[in-house]
């Protein structure tokens, strides 16, 4: 796994140095890296994801449900379908796997590492 | 802010647990498709976390505040302007600067998601992509001002510019007054990312009121 600078939450949070973290959670930074890396990488445009964005916020909105990194991360789902490069069906698929995976393979990183979690493949 | 959630903590645990799958799944399909590498992304979430940030914005003003001649560039047209001290964005949006000053206070907001002129002020706080704020600061912007402790007086015109894919607006804060013996780096100290969002002034730093 990457190795994220910032806490979960609670006070071992790093301050930012201007006073804020942008980020509630290691999931949203990753997804917004995620998301920066694919532009990056010209696999997507950012105009693209923008109206992704705008499209699921404002669905989001409309329910009273306040989720802006999840929003952020069906957008980018929603820009990777239409781009071809995972399908929905393939995500789902993926989340479900990932979710049986066993209780507490996510507690012993340092110990030994899975193959699904080893992202350095090269 | 209520604490009306508290009642979903359960809810709100697996909706977050599902979250953190969900993306834990798209970016293994995508590296292991060759899309994209996780390096990258570790370093990108660095670079916005640590090299991108408010501080491009304020050498951006500090210099407009000393520099007329750059402040008439950067009005003109602040894209380049602020290419000029090594400031763009990946994103490629136009940005635009809008100055405050004479009867005029310019407050910026996304109200459709979050457009924010990340090149000069780094990640959005969690503020500005709050439905609340997106909402009100349209509707009734010296109340939403007056929360973050930014009392104006009754003639002077708030505008209030609403970001988009396209365009970012940035606002150029007043100088201070009594600042004319202080050097261009030492300006910069006074500008604080609130200052280019609007909602305070320049040399005034501060927690929002009621805002946790």
């Amino acid at each position: 796994m990457g190795e994220l600078s910032l806490a979960v939450e609670g006070p071992s949070a790093p301050p930012r140095s201007n006073g804020e973290i942008a980020f509630d959670a290691p999931w949203q930074s990753r997804v917004f890296g995620l998301t920066a890396a694919l532009v990056e990488a010209d696999r997507l445009s950012w105009a693209d994801f923008q109206h992704a964005l705008i499209v699921r916020v404002g669905a989001a909105d409309a329910t009273g449900v306040d989720d802006y990194w999840g929003s952020w991360s069906e957008a980018l789902g929603d820009c990777c379908s239409t781009a071809g490069l995972v399908t929905a069906e393939g995500w789902q698929e993926r989340t479900e796997a990932l979710a049986a995976r066993p209780a507490g393979h996510d507690h012993d990183h340092a110990d030994h590492s899975h193959g699904e979690h080893d992202h350095v493949h090269h | 802010m209520t604490d009306h959630d508290h009642d979903h903590d359960h809810d709100h645990d697996l909706s977050e647990a599902t979250a953190a799958l969900r993306v834990e799944a798209i970016e293994s399909l995508l590296v292991e498709a060759g899309l994209v590498q996780p390096e990258r992304i570790d370093a990108l979430i660095a670079r916005y976390e640590i090299e991108i940030g408010p501080l491009n914005g304020a050498k951006v003003v500090a210099k407009a505040w000393t520099d007329p001649d750059y402040r008439q560039r950067l009005l003109d047209n602040g894209t380049e302007a602020i290419a000029e001290l090594g400031f763009g964005g990946a994103q490629g949006e136009k940005m635009v600067v809008v100055p405050n000053g004479e009867g005029v206070h310019n407050v910026v907001v996304c109200t459709l998601c979050s457009c924010y002129p990340w090149p000069v002020l780094g990640l959005p706080p969690a503020w500005y992509k709050s439905p609340e704020y997106r909402a009100r600061v349209v509707r009734e912007p010296r109340a939403v001002l007056a929360e973050f402790e930014t009392e104006l007086d009754d003639e002077v015109e708030i505008r209030v510019w609403d970001s988009s894919a396209e365009i970012r607006y940035l606002v150029l804060p007043e100088r201070p007054v009594d600042t004319d013996h202080l050097s261009e780096a030492e300006l910069v100290g006074l500008v604080h990312r609130d200052a280019m969002i609007g909602v305070r002034l320049a040399g005034v730093v501060g927690e929002r009121a009621n805002h946790g």
